[in-house]
């Protein structure tokens, strides 16, 4: 039997004016297992406190019932009263009068009711709970970060920092991400390239952190600390360590006709290749597929040629298994595919381009060393036109609903930086609304429009099609109202961006989950931006959703404090109200393990007692640092062998009898 | 429940089970916001909506109950990312079954109520009790055997 004590709250007027505090804790007093009761005007202040602290030691009490305000409120002050006076700190229950009684009853006499029966219905509760304790898992000291964009590369870097080993893992043969392939970058034109390699070469160089390139993840296991984690290491036929980057094999390699993915396709590579002179790390992959000697057996010229002796035709992927405490996602974007969107004719004019291949035409290092040229003649356009929200902001099905919030300022950055290179060509942007919430975004933007002559038009192209070799734009002008043929040489389509494809099975992999667009969802779009619902597991860069590079970086640093702040950590003490498995109940029916959102089910061949017959048979059992306490395995389960600690069935009856009486 | 003695009011008997993280939420909002509603309707907080079994619903009518209601997070806000598609489809099975057993369809009742949503939880609530009201005292499922 247990002896509970009940201690009403006044909330000084807020529970008192309406509800009688004191006939509360004498009607109390004659339920079940109550030993004592009484009233007080702050019960969550230090006197309140003390009141229950002097009770539990006098009157040996073996839980407590606090009437007060909601348990979200004040449920943890009074869990650790209780832990300081040596109870169980689970052995306490709210009744919730203030907000779910005083406050919106003005009736004193109903109130006072209801504030009893709920008192009640806590103390019927409490008469079952038993003590819980919260398991601890010890943490492992490592993260894993998978995508090396800025993103990635700079939530790894700010962990390292902190002195804790980091893990990149990034599919491609180098690190960087878009933000290598991008020229100059708004809003202060500084160079994409001088800003990223130094921090490229940091996170390369940080003897806290190791780069996986070409790279990805097969496997994710294990909860919040203790992630076990199959990367796969891809084969890149060259051996990393003998290969000394010179790239005489890339020179020598006979198959260059596959499309260079760095320069978005506008350009040829090697089949044995390092994606750009700034890669790292800074070793050469064969793409296989393009490579003479893996397709026919004849060639062996880059190893003929490699003097250090690094080709290596032999290697295989490797996979390998490693433990993480904490793991970020960060693996930002593509363009959407354009093809179709007939309209624009991207698939069919060589002179219709994305923005990101325009950024690679301005870039000095890209495939035309900066000369802004059509692709079609080779010739300097003299009128371009940009076009904004490119299946942004759509309706259509092959577009997407969402703004990208990143157009509206590299359109606004390319439109200068063409008028900069080439100040008489006419630059048309048309637009729906340029968006430009952002330090100094305002400015650039009226920048490009009132210093640079780029005529912004409000409105959309409606048709491009080729005529006599050159561009004809039909679009409206919705301001003047009018329909606008314009005679274009180059038209730039600022793509959507949407998630990495890869990131949907990854979200499986994780058990993180995503919105309807497939970008990560955080565990709180406003207070927890940085962490995905899935304890452990946290997000940074544009795979949560669209964002420039600032905010990028920002998230990332975000991401990397929340790391750390686990990982500072040597337990993680979970939530003891677990589902548990009566055993010589469960069946082994596996109905539990199908609706567990956490995987926290798995089965065991155990011995139980039958009715008295002792018998080997296949059980349920939850795995109490996966589990997240929500209950479904409970209601599931037809042999009502699965229980919730805490929130437990007879409990839950109890409530139900106390409040029906 | 108890029709009162000297106004001869009916006051219905409500439970509601709310989830922790929107519906009960959503109820204290209703609370620090002063939304009323009546005092005939107690709350009970459950983890998530999928904690909610139908047995539960079941052992309130048989106490006495004139009206079950089942809030939870909106569909595809579940705090356990899907417990509330369970509740959903396990409520409208019990659901069917109720009528069958003879209780009318006004005394159950499913609501997705978020943590912003007060007002909803306070119309919600309000609207609850008055269709319980109007359809009098539930004897149907009473076992007499659970009468103090
Ligand atoms: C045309 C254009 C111009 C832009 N100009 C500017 C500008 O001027 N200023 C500005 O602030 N922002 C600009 N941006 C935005 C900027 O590019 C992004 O904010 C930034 O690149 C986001 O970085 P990220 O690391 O999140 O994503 P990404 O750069 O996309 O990096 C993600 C990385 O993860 C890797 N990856 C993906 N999936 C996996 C997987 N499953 N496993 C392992 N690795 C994976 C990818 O290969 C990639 O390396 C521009 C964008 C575009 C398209
Ligand atoms: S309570 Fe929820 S999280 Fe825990 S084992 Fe059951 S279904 Fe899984
Ligand atoms: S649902 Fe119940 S009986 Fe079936 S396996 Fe799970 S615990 Fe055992």
């Amino acid at each position: 039997m247990q002896r509970i004590g009940v201690f009403v709250c006044w909330c000084g007027s807020n529970i008192a004016a309406t509800v009688d505090v004191d006939a509360v804790a004498q009607a109390v007093k004659t339920e079940p297992g109550v030993a004592f009761s009484t009233n007080y005007q702050y019960m969550c202040s230090e006197g309140g406190q003390a009141i229950i602290r002097n009770a539990i030691a006098e009157h040996k009490l073996t839980g407590i019932v606090v009437c007060a305000c909601s348990p979200r409120m004040h449920e943890a002050t009074f869990r650790k009263t209780a832990a300081t006076a040596g109870l169980n700190p689970y052995m306490v229950e709210i009744a919730n009068i203030r907000e779910q009684c005083s406050w919106i009853h003005k009736d004193r006499e109903k109130a006072t009711v209801k504030a009893i029966i709920l008192s009640r219905a806590a103390v019927a509760k409490l008469n079952l709970d038993s003590p819980l304790t919260a398991g601890e898992t010890p943490v492992t000291k490592r993260a894993l970060v998978i995508g090396g964009g800025i993103a990635g590369i700079q939530t790894a870097l700010d962990i390292a920092d902190a002195g804790y080993e980091v893990d990149i893992v990034e599919k491609t043969p180098t690190i960087g991400g878009k933000m290598a392939m991008l020229d100059k970058t708004f809003p202060t034109l500084d160079c994409s390239a001088c800003i990223l390699t130094p921090k490229m070469v940091d996170a390369a160089a940080h003897e806290k952190i190791t780069l996986y390139t070409y790279s990805e993840v097969e496997k994710v296991s294990g909860f919040v600390g203790n992630f076990t984690v199959d990367i796969r290491k891809r084969a890149r036929s060259v051996d990393a360590d003998r290969c000394t980057g010179c790239g005489d094999c890339m020179e020598k390699c006979p198959s260059k006709k596959s499309k260079s993915e760095f320069n978005q396709g506008l350009s040829n590579r090697s089949a044995i290749y390092i994606p750009f002179a700034q890669a790292i790390p800074n070793v050469p992959v064969i793409d296989r597929e393009a490579c003479i000697k893996f397709q026919t057996g004849k060639c062996g010229v880059c190893q003929k040629i490699c003097s250090a002796k690094a080709v290596d035709y032999e290697q295989q992927d490797e996979i390998m298994t490693r433990r993480y405490g904490a793991i970020v996602a960060a693996t930002g974007f593509k363009t959407i595919n354009l093809g179709r969107f007939e309209e624009f004719q991207y698939a069919q004019s060589p002179d219709v381009i994305t923005s990101l291949e325009f950024e690679r035409l301005c870039n000095a290092a890209g495939p035309t060393k900066g000369k802004v040229m059509r692709l079609s003649n080779h010739e300097t356009p003299k009128t371009v036109v940009f076009v904004q929200c490119v299946g942004s902001r759509s309706t259509v099905e092959c577009g997407k609903t969402y703004c990208s919030k990143i157009c509206c300022m590299y359109t606004a950055k390319h439109a200068m930086l063409l008028k900069e290179k080439y100040p008489e060509t006419e630059v048309y942007v048309f637009y729906i609304d340029v968006r430009t919430p952002g330090k100094g975004f305002d400015e650039f933007y009226r920048r490009a429009a009132e210093e640079y002559g780029v005529r912004y038009v409000k409105g959309m192209v409606g048709k491009v099609a080729e005529e006599n070799g050159r561009l004809r734009v039909q679009a409206s002008d919705l301001i003047a109202d009018k329909q606008l043929v314009i005679e274009a040489d180059m038209v730039v389509l600022a793509a959507a961006i949407e998630p990495d494809p890869s990131a949907r099975n990854l979200a499986t992999l994780l058990t993180a989950s995503m919105d309807t667009n497939d970008f990560f969802t955080e565990a709180h779009p406003k207070l927890r931006p940085v962490e995905s619902p899935t304890a452990g597991v946290y997000l940074s860069g544009v795979c949560q959703g669209p964002k420039d590079i600032p905010d990028t970086v920002s998230q990332a640093g975000a991401a990397a404090a929340k790391v750390i702040g686990l990982l500072a950590k040597d337990k993680l003490v979970g939530n003891p109200c677990v589902a548990g498995c009566n055993e010589p109940l469960c069946n082994g029916c596996s109905a539990c393990e199908l609706v567990c959102p956490y995987g926290a089910i798995t089965y065991e061949e155990k011995t139980v007692m039958d009715h008295g017959v002792r018998e080997q048979r296949r059980v349920a059992s939850v795995n109490e640092a996966l589990c997240q306490g929500c209950g479904a395995c409970t209601v599931t389960c037809p042999s009502g062998a699965m229980d919730l600690k805490g929130f437990t069935n007879l409990q839950i009856m109890a409530e139900v009898d106390a409040i029906c009486r | 429940m108890p029709i009162n003695a000297e106004s001869g009011e009916f006051k219905p008997m409500i439970v509601a089970f709310c989830c922790n993280w929107c519906s009960y939420a959503g109820a204290d909002l209703a609370g620090s916001s002063r939304l009323s509603y009546p005092a005939d309707v107690k709350i009970i907080r459950v983890p998530c909506s999928c904690r909610v079994n139908p047995l539960f619903m079941l052992r309130a009518f048989q106490r006495g109950a004139d009206g079950v209601i089942m809030c939870g997070c909106h569909p595809g806000d579940c705090h356990y990312t899907s417990g509330n598609y369970f509740a959903r489809r396990r409520m409208a099975l019990l659901f069917s079954m109720l009528e069958y057993l003879g209780i009318e369809k006004g005394r159950v009742r499913v609501e997705w109520v978020s943590a912003a949503e007060g007002q909803k939880f306070a119309i919600t609530m309000n609207q609850f009790a008055e269709t319980v009201a109007a359809l009098g005292e539930c004897k149907r499922l009473e076992d007499l055997r659970c009468q103090p």
